[in-house]
C-alpha cells in the first residue's frame, strides 16, 4: 500500500496528493508517468508525474475528476493510501539547452508541465510560460510556474481572470512579438495540443505535446495507448509519453480517446457514491 | 501379466459447451479419486520411462503415477514437485499430447495414460494443504529473478530449495505473469496459480509487485546497491504484434494481449463490480490460429459476443493451436474462417471498426516453416461485418528492461542472447523462457527457468561460501 501524505483540492474537482513512493521517487524524472490502483477492484490509471521529492521519497500527482476511477480516487483523504502504485514509466522529457522554450499549459495540463519547466530554466533556457483554464476558479499553481519560468502569460477562456482567450491566442501573439521560440511544449487537452501543434506547423517551430491516452499495463504489453506518429505506430507508455506535436495524428488519438464513453457513463451511472451499491465506499 | 490395458484415457469431465460458453468458471473439471486411481491403473510403469525424457522439467512421471495408483496422493505430489513447482498450472496448460503423453509406450498402440490429468488431479490435491516445502541451508547468496512468469516461478522455486535467497521482481500489481493475464480463467483459474505461488512464498521466495527492473532499479544497481549476487531475467514476450494493414487503430481494434489483459488480470468480465471495462462486441474476429487466438475467440463468447470468427490464413491442419482447444472452440460455437487473411480495417465517422476486408487464400508450395505457404487468390476479397477484432498473431520480447541495460547483448528481434546454460553476455546475469526463445510454452520457460537456476546454483557455488559484507 501507498500511503497518501497530503491531499490539497486546487480547484473545483482537481485535486493535488502526495503519495509516498521512496523507490519511484529516487529514478523519477520530468515527464514520466505512474501508474495506479485505488484498490483491489480498481482500475490501473495512468498519470503524469506533476512533482518529486527524492529525499522526502513522495511523488506529486495532480488529477481532475473526469470519471469514474478518478472520482473514486478523489474520496481518499491523506492517510489513506491506494493499492498499488508503479512507476517511473515512460521516457523522461529531452531537456536540453535550446534557448527559448514556450512551455504551453492547458487546464491540468500545468502539473504535468511544471517539472518539465523546472528542469528547462535549470539547464539555462529562457523559459515562457503560458498557462489556460477555462475560468479563474481552474487556475492553480500560479505561483509555482513563476518560479519555473523567465515569463508567465495566464489566460482563461471566459476572461475571469488576466485575460479572455485560449492559450493558442497568447502563443501566437507571443510569436508575432517575439519572434519563434526554439521548442513549444504543450500539455493539456488533445484539442488544445492539437491546436497549439497546428498553430506552429505554420511558424515552423519544433513542439513536443505529451499525450495521456487509455492504458492498461503501462509496461509495453497491451498496446491499448496506440498512436501514429508519422505515419507509424507507436506505444504512448513505452515510446511516449512525449511525440512530435506534429507528426502525432490527434484526430485518431480523439477518437481512441473515446472508446469507453458508453462504459465510463454506466460506471459513473451506478449511484453518487460510485460504489454500484457494494458498499465500498464508506459513505 | 498385467491385465488387459483400457485401450482409452478415462474421459475429462467438463462443463456443457452450451452452458460453459456463457460463464468463465473452468470447463475441465477434473479427476475424482476414483478415475485417477483407475486412469494411473493404465501406466506400465516403463523401467525406461520416455515420458519423462518428453518433459521439459523431467518430471518423474512413473513415479508418481505408481504412488497415485497406491492412493498415495501426498507423495505423489512431492515427486512431481521435487521437479515441478506450479504441477496444477502444469497440468491444466501444458501440451502434453506433443510432450510425455506423445512417448507413452501405452500409446503406441491405444490412448497414451493421460499424464496430464493425472498430474492435474495431483497438483490440486496439494494445492490447498498447508504443507511446508523442504529448503536447504541458507547460503547467504541473494538471487533477483526479474518477471514472475512460468520461467521466473519455476527459477525461484529451484533456487530457494537450493538455500539461496530470492526475491522476485514483478512489473504488475499482481505476480504470475501470463498465467494472470494471459491465460483465460475457465482454461486455468487464478485462485490456483496464487496458490501455487503462496508455496513459493512458503519456500522463503520474496516478490515485489510494481517493480519494474530496468527503470527503478538498473540491473547493475540490483548487484551494487541492492547486494544480488545473481540475476535471473524471465521477463517473457510481452509485446503485442500487429498486422501493419490500414485502420489498425480503429476503435474496437484490440491486441490479444489488451483483450485477455482486460478480462483476466483486471477482471472485466465482473464489471461492473470491477472497475475495468472491455468491449463486448457482437460480431468479434479473432486474427490468428494459435492458443491465444482461442483464448480470445472464447472469452468473447462468454463476454456475451453472437458470432466469434477465427481468421487463419492457412487451413485447419496447420493450426499451431493445440486440438484440444480447438476442439473447446468449434464445440462452443467459435466459427473458422480458414485460408483467410485480413487485408484491412474499415470504420465508420466515429472511428469505430465496422468490417474487418479479408482475402481468401490458397496454400501454394512449402515455405522455410516448411508449411505450404498460403497465397491470395486474386479477386477473392469480401467483408466481413465486425464491431471488434482481436489480433492475436503472436508477441515479441518486451524491451523495457533491455533498453535500458546497453551491455546486455540482444537479437535482432529484440530477444536476450543467452547460451544452453542460460548465460548471457553479463556475468552473473541469466536468462531464459520467452524473452530468449521467442513466445512458446509455459513448461518450456519452466524448463529453461530450472535449467538456468541450476547454472545460476553452479555460478554461485563457484564463488566458495558467501563472505559476509562488512
Amino acid at each position: 500500500m501507498y500511503q497518501i501524505l497530503s491531499k490539497k483540492t486546487l480547484a473545483p474537482a482537481i485535486h493535488q496528493y502526495e503519495i509516498a513512493a521512496p523507490k519511484v521517487a529516487k529514478k523519477a524524472k520530468a515527464g514520466q508517468f505512474i501508474i495506479l490502483r485505488v484498490d483491489e477492484t480498481g482500475e490501473r490509471i495512468p498519470l503524469t508525474i506533476a512533482d518529486f521529492d527524492r529525499e522526502k521519497g513522495t511523488i506529486t500527482i495532480v488529477f481532475a475528476e473526469v470519471g469514474y476511477s478518478t472520482k473514486k480516487l478523489a474520496k481518499l483523504n491523506a492517510g489513506d493510501a491506494v493499492a498499488d502504485f508503479v512507476g517511473p514509466l515512460g521516457v523522461a522529457s529531452h531537456v536540453d539547452k535550446f534557448g527559448t522554450v514556450v512551455m504551453v499549459a492547458g487546464g491540468v495540463g500545468v502539473a504535468p508541465i511544471y517539472p518539465i519547466a523546472r528542469e528547462m530554466k535549470k539547464m539555462g533556457n529562457h523559459v515562457v510560460g503560458i498557462m489556460g483554464a477555462r475560468n479563474k476558479d481552474l487556475i492553480f499553481w500560479e505561483d509555482r510556474m513563476k518560479e519555473v519560468t523567465d515569463e508567465l502569460l495566464v489566460t482563461t477562456d471566459d476572461g475571469s481572470y488576466v485575460r479572455k482567450g485560449f492559450v493558442t491566442d497568447v502563443l501566437r501573439e507571443y510569436i508575432e512579438k517575439e519572434g519563434k521560440p526554439d521548442l513549444v511544449m504543450a500539455i493539456g487537452p488533445l484539442p488544445m495540443m492539437k491546436a497549439v501543434a497546428d498553430l506552429t506547423r505554420g511558424y515552423e517551430i519544433k513542439t513536443m505535446v505529451s499525450l495521456n491516452s487509455i492504458m492498461v499495463d503501462g509496461t509495453g504489453m497491451c498496446g491499448a495507448c496506440r498512436v501514429t506518429v508519422g505515419g507509424e505506430t507507436r506505444f504512448v507508455c513505452v515510446h511516449g509519453p512525449e511525440f512530435d506535436g506534429h507528426l502525432v495524428d490527434f484526430n485518431e488519438q480523439l477518437m481512441r480517446s473515446r472508446q469507453y464513453k458508453t462504459e465510463e457513463q454506466h460506471a459513473l451511472n451506478r449511484g453518487g457514491c460510485g460504489c454500484g451499491g457494494g458498499g465500498k465506499c464508506h459513505g | 501379466m498385467a491385465s488387459k490395458i483400457i485401450p482409452k484415457k478415462h474421459p475429462m469431465p467438463q462443463q456443457d459447451p452450451k452452458v460453459r460458453a456463457k460463464n468463465f468458471d473452468e470447463v475441465a473439471l477434473g479427476y475424482d479419486e476414483e478415475t485417477a486411481v483407475a486412469e494411473a491403473g493404465r501406466c506400465l510403469n516403463c523401467k525406461k520411462p520416455m515420458c519423462k525424457e518428453g518433459c521439459p522439467v523431467g518430471v518423474d512421471i512413473p513415479e508418481f503415477i505408481a504412488l497415485v495408483k497406491e492412493r498415495k496422493f501426498d507423495e505423489a505430489a512431492r515427486v512431481i514437485k521435487r521437479t515441478n513447482a506450479l504441477p496444477a498450472v502444469c497440468g491444466r496448460v501444458c501440451p502434453q499430447e506433443n510432450q510425455c503423453e506423445k512417448n507413452c509406450i501405452v500409446g503406441k498402440k491405444h490412448e497414451p495414460v493421460a499424464i496430464g490429468r493425472l498430474e492435474r488431479f495431483v497438483g490440486d490435491y496439494i494445492v490447498d494443504k498447508d504443507e511446508q516445502p523442504e529448503v536447504a541451508e541458507p547460503t547467504g547468496y541473494k538471487v533477483a529473478v526479474v518477471g514472475s512468469g512460468p520461467a521466473g516461478l519455476a527459477c525461484a522455486a529451484d533456487l530457494a530449495r537450493l538455500g539461496h535467497s530470492v526475491t522476485i521482481f514483478e512489473a504488475l500489481h499482481t505476480p504470475g505473469g501470463v498465467l494472470m493475464y494471459g491465460i483465460p480463467e475457465f482454461r486455468l483459474p487464478k485462485r490456483i496459480v496464487q496458490k501455487e505461488i503462496q508455496n513459493l512464498k512458503k519456500m522463503g521466495v520474496q516478490i515485489e509487485t510494481n517493480t519494474i527492473i530496468g527503470q527503478i532499479h538498473s540491473l547493475d544497481e540490483l548487484f551494487e546497491e541492492e547486494g544480488f549476487d545473481a540475476a535471473f531475467l524471465g521477463t517473457g514476450a510481452g509485446t503485442p504484434y500487429f498486422m501493419n494493414i490500414p485502420g489498425e487503430n480503429l476503435n474496437g481494434v484490440y491486441s490479444a494481449n489488451e483483450f485477455l489483459t482486460r478480462s483476466n488480470l483486471m477482471k472485466a468480465y465482473s464489471f461492473p463490480e470491477y472497475d475495468t471495462p472491455t468491449k463486448v462486441g457482437k460480431r468479434v474476429a479473432v486474427l490468428g490460429g494459435g492458443n491465444v487466438a482461442m483464448d480470445a475467440a472464447r472469452t468473447a463468447l462468454r463476454f456475451g459476443a453472437e458470432e466469434v470468427y477465427i481468421v487463419y490464413r492457412r487451413s485447419r491442419a496447420e493450426l499451431p493451436a493445440r486440438l484440444e482447444e480447438v476442439e473447446h472452440a468449434e464445440e462452443e460455437g467459435v466459427k473458422f474462417l480458414f485460408l483467410t487473411n485480413p487485408v484491412r480495417y474499415i470504420g465508420n465517422e466515429e472511428g469505430w471498426l465496422t468490417a474487418l476486408e479479408c482475402i481468401k487464400m490458397e496454400l501454394g508450395e512449402p515455405d522455410a516453416s516448411g508449411r505450404r505457404k498460403p497465397v491470395p487468390v486474386p479477386g477473392s476479397e469480401f467483408a466481413l461485418p465486425v464491431d471488434v477484432a482481436v489480433v492475436a498473431i503472436g508477441q515479441g520480447p518486451n524491451p523495457l528492461l533491455t533498453q535500458n541495460t546497453p551491455d546486455l547483448e540482444t537479437n535482432k528481434r529484440g530477444n536476450i542472447v543467452a547460451d544452453e546454460f542460460g548465460k548471457t553476455s553479463k556475468p552473473g546475469v541469466f536468462a531464459g523462457g520467452d524473452v530468449v526463445t521467442g513466445a512458446a510454452t509455459v513448461i518450456k520457460a519452466m524448463g529453461a527457468g530450472r535449467l538456468a537456476a541450476k547454472s545460476i546454483h553452479e555460478y554461485l557455488m563457484a564463488k566458495g561460501p558467501k563472505k559476509e559484507q562488512g
